[in-house]
């Protein structure tokens, strides 16, 4: 970041939620680059940009697409760069039909599913035809392909091809070009339209212009930097793809000071991603299995790595034997398909909000809750409290007693009668966690880098780290089923559970990251038997169980050095393998400490990076197509033609010895299968993509809708919001009309949510400390000096603010930090709201949930939630107490005609569009 | 430091001690082994984070302030210095017009050619460079003069070169370091508040029971702090007295994510900070001003020193401090020989008493 | 301790040095003139990693009889460089908050109080439950006969604020309990 000459903040308040990241941006900013922060907000990061520029939230695709058109028009894209690296040149069938022919949509949408068949997007083949992609069962897709989101694109690179035996045309020419089509697809994104629906002046886009493109180049880069402003939006990856488009066209991608940074909220939130707490992935970013589309492990591979596709996804069958080898075993081998059918199976989206209302329907009867604080940090976060009302159990696993560990006794819904404690059956467990300095392991923080924390002292009283607990229950569980017959007891039972114990029979945690490393199987001395609870190894404490120390596990080998070495045939297990290397050589290289990361720009001895230690991904894009340095500025790795390999001041991402010139054979798929200048290796062309032919559900080019609410009507098109959009018609998760629609005057401000540098997410590690609590410590709401004339609001007194789901209250802040845009011919005002606060009797502060006002409407690859734009009406003074509250909100939807299906039609209907 | 006392007439005795430019360390009997330590703190890269507030209580372990309710500051919601604040951020939003003025009157500065003299406003300089009268003066507006600007700045106590809470001090409870800072010895003072009076920039202030103001929620709920420590005496910035003795810098400046706030030898982060302000006046940014730079203002100039971008009431900050002890070298020459006869009476007295 | 000397009164040693005016080396307590570091004398100092955001600061931790005195930013780190936020900042707190729960509770059906409960007898009544909710809500196939082996009854959250070798463990058993629902904060 400190190499950049121009940097853009964008959906993000870098300076406020990661100010120490923000060093390197302050550090380029003193060595002479441009820092221009584009936000609905001016906080402290405009502060010290060099320019703010307010934007209406929600808009953001129409200013990218803006620079987009504005960088083609004026022939400012990088011309070597984009025909060589990205995909301008292929050619795309001749079925495939832009928003412009459909008024707003793609060819391919379905209005009953609500969902996109991409057959119509895929590109030409040589030769006539198109190419296939691997999968066939399109109507599954809406599931599986949200492994593609913004979280997980580091990882997945765009979605399996065929092959690439694409047609191309290298003079751009031909109309179905992916260029001419990205031309057309966004000439109708002008300044004009950036006015009208971005509230940004003219003068103000071209300097914005100006800066990005004179920025940008062989010897300069820009690079721009997302957060939650972007991903939380029903087209929230839509936002990052322009962005990554517009970069690509400049030739930003792969260099240093270059390329799109997602400034990421949690410690190991990245971690989490690659080794997936989430339902629709595996480590590494294989996909969940999807009954239907992944009976069996042959369909499972076709699908995730097609034969003839390019670069590394072609050997996720090694990928995925190793993962399962580690799961399962001396019980995975090649006859049972390596216990392919122990993982269960989704049938659509299983994420979050589709739990809570599983719960809310009585569906989920258990429920873990670790380090997460649902009742006050997820949307609709009333909702989610109700729901928690229906389990029979719930564990709750914290530092201290947040609010999703007490609501059933100090929620607001107890508060005001609608739940009473003495009815409610759920039985809640808290156990207290360790915190980071009590217990050791890694995190992977927001550039891929692990970093292992020493264990500096034993955790106080009942206290204990995630490790040792799921551990633990892991071992009684399978105490429990031990001897089962039953057939679906067997994962359980066969799961590798032998971990290295320490001296309290507590797993040691290198022991389960060389595991994740992976490691050369040793195959079973003697006859191999049952490794089941009770009998093999797996029982705590045990003499027969985990071992002590270091001693080695039964069956594990050597450390394995990185991905390269996974094998299909049973012979290697791993439990990530993007991670793969970090446990090389025995040696835990998460643990590498030397100061400042030794010499050389990488920095590379402190910490390791996946995959395989590499600090900037696709860097092949920094040499040109001979192989050669850029610029002499902007050198990173180049092509060493004496000693016949990549060189530089990083590990190349790219085959070491492929020379720049190399041509594959047709046909040829797999890391064989790229060529020279093939520099995106996850992509199953090679290429960056300018356009996507597969991977996401909403369409190849990002395009602007409105969010699911919204007083402003899109005027590029007749269609208001994303087709594909999650909808969830519920009575507690009402929305309010949109502009055309009645009512739409009932909720007439935009509300952001956002988080404050004093706190921390949901609260549960910052409204517990003193220091942190008295720096902010009430719930308040930003509004512009306009606003609060218009509605009577007073500074630091109280307002009431409404949206259909709930109604909240909060101390004003009238500040010209927040102001007025001029959208669509008419004032729009926006009202900011932290969401730190929540209900409850045990934090040092407490306050209303912001989250209690927004409903859920998913990102319909990512199933994120919108949460940076909703409408709302703010009033002066208190909110009601008790059940008038309720009655509150009931009449203001009674006014607003809101219903279920309010806002939750797919398509816009075109007459209601000239009410508009 | 050499055995023999040197022998001085009053007036030589005293010699800057009390006003004009010195050095702090030698005038109090150190040997100069340290140079004299102290902040700079440039507002124009602080982004408001309040890293140093929480750093320093960490260190300092200072109780939670305030009753925790917004303040409607802006993001201040610390307000100000005081027994348990050690480092405050202070939020000022401005307008176009403000920002205009600032400009200006930073402006005027410079063509003052930074006053060498005290004369009304010499809290605060126009810079390190004296511009010939010919030199060409930035724009009043640089064609990027925004709409509205957000300035942060981090306060502390100045450590001033001549510090009223010392000099004042009845008890020998403050003192001067061997590092040139100014410190309260907790076990010495006897919380009598002399010293409150006598700082002009409002710094020290006597810890009462960890709160500001008259506490409603104290004890209300679990997670308030334990008793506060140091109750009834005088309390403020250390310059992390205990961290200077290992070679550690003070807690608040370690922090600091974009190095707004620097520590350490005084007389080059001066040099520093002027040549920071001319950085931003060839930028055309005027408004840039150092504050406690110039020893010779009020207090001799201080140890912590500011780069402002406008005038210091805007962040509460004096603009011509003097320290209430100014004027008192002359006073003490005249009455020096009684004082010393005093000292003499008291002390034969007591020596005879022990007898 | 030493007898008192009057020697050492801060008078005579005002008269005695070059301090006339009583305001340095001459008013030193005992206290002032042994004065350190505590961070120099702490027993140990532990390499870390703060625990909040996702930028990854490298944190140093300081331990005196076994309980941390002080956590501070790691100037080695090249992400970092010794620089912590205020939430970093406040990570000793966050590891010694008055407020920290140390205790396992346990609210029973329609209580109204929380009542502690032995950890091992929390994990043993946990693993009862998850045992028994998995088999009243095991799905084997769907409708058309497809192969599900799992069970929708019982679901996780969280995972973004945790290690990934405790998030490879949960991962790893819930996927063999056929426990798809797991979520973390990256889709928050």
């Amino acid at each position: 970041m400190a190499n950049s000459d121009c940097i853009v903040l964008q959906g993000g308040n870098m300076a406020e939620a990661h100010p120490v990241g923000f060093q390197w941006v302050a550090e380029a900013k003193a060595r002479g680059a441009t820092v221009i922060h584009i936000d609905p907000r001016f906080t402290r990061t405009s502060a010290v940009a060099d320019r703010h520029i307010p934007i209406r939230a929600g808009s953001d695709i129409v200013l990218l697409g803006a620079l987009i058109n504005h960088v083609i028009t004026h022939d400012l894209w990088f011309h070597e760069y984009v025909i060589a690296y990205t995909n301008a040149a292929t050619i795309v069938t001749e079925d495939f039909a832009d928003t412009d022919d459909l008024d707003g949509l793609f060819s391919g949408f379905d209005p009953e599913s609500g969902t996109y068949d991409s057959d119509t997007w895929e590109y030409a083949q040589a030769g006539g035809g198109e190419v296939e992609d691997a999968g066939g069962e399109k109507g599954e897709q809406s599931s599986t392909e949200g492994d593609h989101g913004p979280g997980d694109q580091l990882g997945s690179g765009g979605a399996p091809l065929e092959n690439a035996q694409v047609e191309r045309d290298e003079t751009l020419q031909h109309p179905r070009t992916v260029f001419q089509l990205l031309r057309r697809h966004y000439s109708r994104y002008t300044p004009a339209m950036v006015q009208e629906m971005c509230g940004i002046d003219a003068e103000t886009f071209a300097a914005l212009a100006e800066t990005i493109t004179s920025s940008s180049g062989r010897d300069r880069t820009t690079m721009w930097g997302y957060a939650t402003g972007w991903t939380q939006h029903t087209s929230g990856a839509q936002f990052i793809r322009a962005a990554a488009v517009l970069q690509l066209l400049l030739g930003n991608v792969g260099r240093p000071g270059g390329g799109i940074m997602a400034l990421r909220g949690h410690a190991s939130i990245q971690g989490s991603t690659d080794i997936p707490t989430l339902f629709n992935l595996l480590p590494g970013y294989l996909p969940m299995p999807v009954a239907g589309l992944h009976d069996t492990l042959a369909d499972y591979l076709d699908v995730v790595s097609g034969p003839g596709q390019k670069g590394f996804w072609g050997n996720a069958d090694a990928y995925t034997v190793s993962l399962l080898k580690a799961y399962f075993g001396e019980h995975a081998s090649a006859e049972n398909d390596w216990c392919f059918d122990h993982l269960p199976r989704l049938t659509g989206p299983h994420g979050t909000y589709q739990t809570m209302m599983e719960m809310l329907d009585g569906g989920v009867e258990g429920y873990f809750v670790v380090g997460q604080n649902p009742a006050v940090g997820s949307a609709n976060s009333r909702a989610q409290r109700l729901a928690l009302a229906q389990l029979k159990w719930l564990v709750v696993r914290d530092l201290s007693l947040i609010e999703t560990a007490t609501w059933w006794k100090d929620s607001p819904e107890v508060a005001s009668g609608e739940l009473r404690t003495e009815d409610i059956e759920t039985e809640v467990f808290f156990l207290p966690a360790a915190t980071h300095v009590e217990k050791a392991g890694s995190f992977t923080q927001t550039q891929r880098l692990l970093q292992w924390r020493h264990k500096a002292l034993d955790a106080p009283g009942d206290c204990q780290s995630e490790l040792d607990f799921y551990y633990h229950l892991g071992v009684r569980i399978r105490e429990l089923l031990a001897g089962s017959a039953d057939e679906r007891d067997r994962p359980l039972l066969e799961m590798t559970w032998d971990y290295a114990l320490d001296e309290h029979g507590d797993p040691e945690p290198e022991s389960v990251l060389k595991e994740i490393n992976g490691y050369e199987v040793v195959p079973a001395s003697g006859e191999g038997g049952d490794r089941t609870a009770g009998e093999g190894p797996g029982e705590a404490g045990d003499e027969g169980g985990g071992s002590a120390g270091s001693e080695a596990r039964e069956g594990v080998g050597r450390a394995l050095s990185g991905y390269a070495e996974l094998a299909a045939d049973g012979s290697t297990a791993c439990g990530c393998w993007i991670y793969s290397g970090v446990y090389a050589e025995e040696t835990n290289q998460a643990a590498r400490r030397t100061p400042h990361g030794g010499d050389g720009p990488a920095q590379a001895k402190w910490g390791w990076a996946w995959p395989a230690d590499r600090r900037i991904l696709y860097n092949r894009a920094s040499a040109d197509p001979d192989g050669r340095p850029w610029s002499e500025r902007k050198k990173w790795v180049w092509w060493d033609e004496e000693a016949g390999r990549w060189t530089g001041s990083d590990v190349p991402d790219f085959p070491a010895e492929l020379h720049p010139h190399h041509r594959p054979e047709p046909g040829t798929g797999g890391v064989d299968g790229l060529a020279g200048d093939d520099p995106f290796v996850m992509q199953s062309d090679g290429k960056g993509w300018l356009y996507a032919p597969k991977g996401l559900v909403d369409g190849p080019f990002p395009t602007h809708y409105e969010a699911a609410e919204s007083p402003v009507r899109n005027a590029l098109y007749t269609q208001q919001q994303n087709p594909t959009r999650m909808l969830y018609p519920r009575g507690y998760n009402l929305d309010a009309p949109s502009a055309g629609e009645a009512g739409v005057e009932v909720y007439p401000y935009v509300f952001t949510t956002y988080r404050l540098t004093e706190h921390h997410t949901a609260g549960g590690m910052s409204r517990w400390l003193p220091y942190l609590s008295e720096l902010q410590p009430e719930m308040f709401c930003e509004v512009s000096p306009a606003l609060a004339a218009e509605r009577g609001l007073t500074h630091n007194d109280w307002a009431t603010i409404v949206s259909p789901r709930a109604v909240i209250e909060a101390r004003v802040m009238v500040t010209d930090r927040m102001r007025p845009l001029r959208v669509d011919g008419r004032e729009v005002h926006q009202v900011g709201l932290p969401y730190h606060w929540g209900v409850g009797e045990e934090a040092i502060v407490t306050g209303d949930a912001a989250n209690d006002l927004l409903g859920v409407s998913l990102d319909a690859n990512t199933q994120i939630q919108e949460s940076k734009v909703a409408s709302c009406d703010v009033r002066p003074g208190r909110r009601p107490r008790g059940a008038a509250a309720e009655e509150l909100v009931a009449d203001y939807n009674r006014r607003a005609g809101v219903t279920p299906q309010t806002g939750n039609q797919r398509l816009t209907d075109p007459e209601q569009e000239g009410r508009g | 430091m050499t055995s023999s006392p040197q022998r001085h007439s009053t007036g030589d005795l005293l010699g800057h001690q009390l006003h004009g430019p010195t050095d702090p360390i030698r005038d109090v009997g150190w040997d100069g082994t340290h140079a004299r330590k102290g902040f700079f703190t440039d507002t124009s890269i602080c982004i408001g984070c309040k890293a140093c507030e929480v750093a320093c209580k960490e260190w300092n372990r200072n109780p939670r302030d305030g009753d925790l309710e917004i303040t409607g500051w802006s993001y201040d919601n610390s307000q100000s210095l005081g027994a348990s604040t050690w480092r405050h951020v202070a939020f000022v939003e401005q307008d176009r017009e403000a920002i205009e003025a600032a400009r200006e009157s930073g402006r005027r500065l410079v063509s003052l050619g930074m006053p060498t003299v005290r004369d009304g406003g010499a809290g605060s300089e126009g810079g390190g460079a004296t511009p010939s009268p010919d030199t060409p003066l930035p724009p009043t507006s640089p064609p990027d003069t925004p709409e509205f600007r957000w300035l942060m700045a981090s306060d502390v106590c100045k450590h001033c070169t001549h510090a009223g809470c010392l000099d004042v001090c009845p008890t020998g409870a403050l003192m001067r370091t061997e590092f040139g800072t100014v410190v309260v010895q907790d076990d010495v003072c006897n919380g009598c508040g002399t010293c409150v009076a006598g700082c002009p920039f409002g710094v020290v202030e006597r810890r009462s029971d960890g709160t500001a103001a008259p506490t409603t929620r104290r004890g209300e709920r679990k997670g308030e702090q334990p008793a506060v420590p140091k109750e009834g005496v005088a309390q403020k910035c250390t310059l992390c007295y205990d961290r200077l003795r290992d070679e550690e810098t003070p807690a608040c400046a370690k922090t600091c994510p974009t190095t707004s706030i620097r520590f350490g030898d005084h007389d080059e982060l001066v040099t520093s900070a002027r040549a920071r302000v001319a950085e931003l006046h060839a930028k055309g940014m005027t408004e840039a001003r150092l504050y406690g730079a110039n020893e010779l203002d009020g207090v001799g100039g201080t140890g912590s020193v500011f780069l402002l971008l406008d005038e210091p009431e805007v962040y509460g900050l004096p603009p011509d401090p003097r320290v209430p002890t100014a004027d008192l070298g002359v006073m003490f020459d005249r009455a020096g020989i009684a004082a010393l006869g005093m000292i003499g009476a008291a002390v034969a007295a007591f020596v005879g008493a022990r007898r | 301790m030493s007898p008192i000397s009057p020697l050492e009164w801060p008078v005579l040693r005002q008269l005695r040095g070059r301090d006339a005016l009583g305001r340095g080396p001459a008013v030193t307590s005992a206290t002032t003139r042994e004065l350190t570091s505590r961070n120099a004398r702490a027993d140990r100092v532990v390499q870390s990693v703060c625990p909040y955001c996702a930028v990854g600061c490298g944190q140093r931790v300081y331990v005196t009889d076994e309980r941390v005195t002080q956590i501070e930013g790691d100037p080695d780190s090249p992400i970092s460089r010794g620089r912590l936020c205020p939430k970093g900042s406040a990570s000793e707190q966050l590891v010694n908050a008055p407020g920290r729960q140390t205790q396992v509770l346990y609210r029973a059906p329609r209580s109204t109080r929380w009542q502690p409960l032995e950890r091992d007898t929390a994990i043993d009544m946990i693993a009862r439950r998850f045992v028994q909710s998995r088999r009243r809500t095991w799905q084997d196939t769907d409708e058309q006969g497809r192969p599900l082996r799992r069970t929708m009854g019982i679901a996780s959250l969280g995972g973004a604020t945790l290690d990934n070798e405790e998030n490879y463990l949960i991962k790893k058993l819930f996927t063999a309990a056929g426990a798809i629902q797991i979520e973390n904060q990256a889709r928050i």
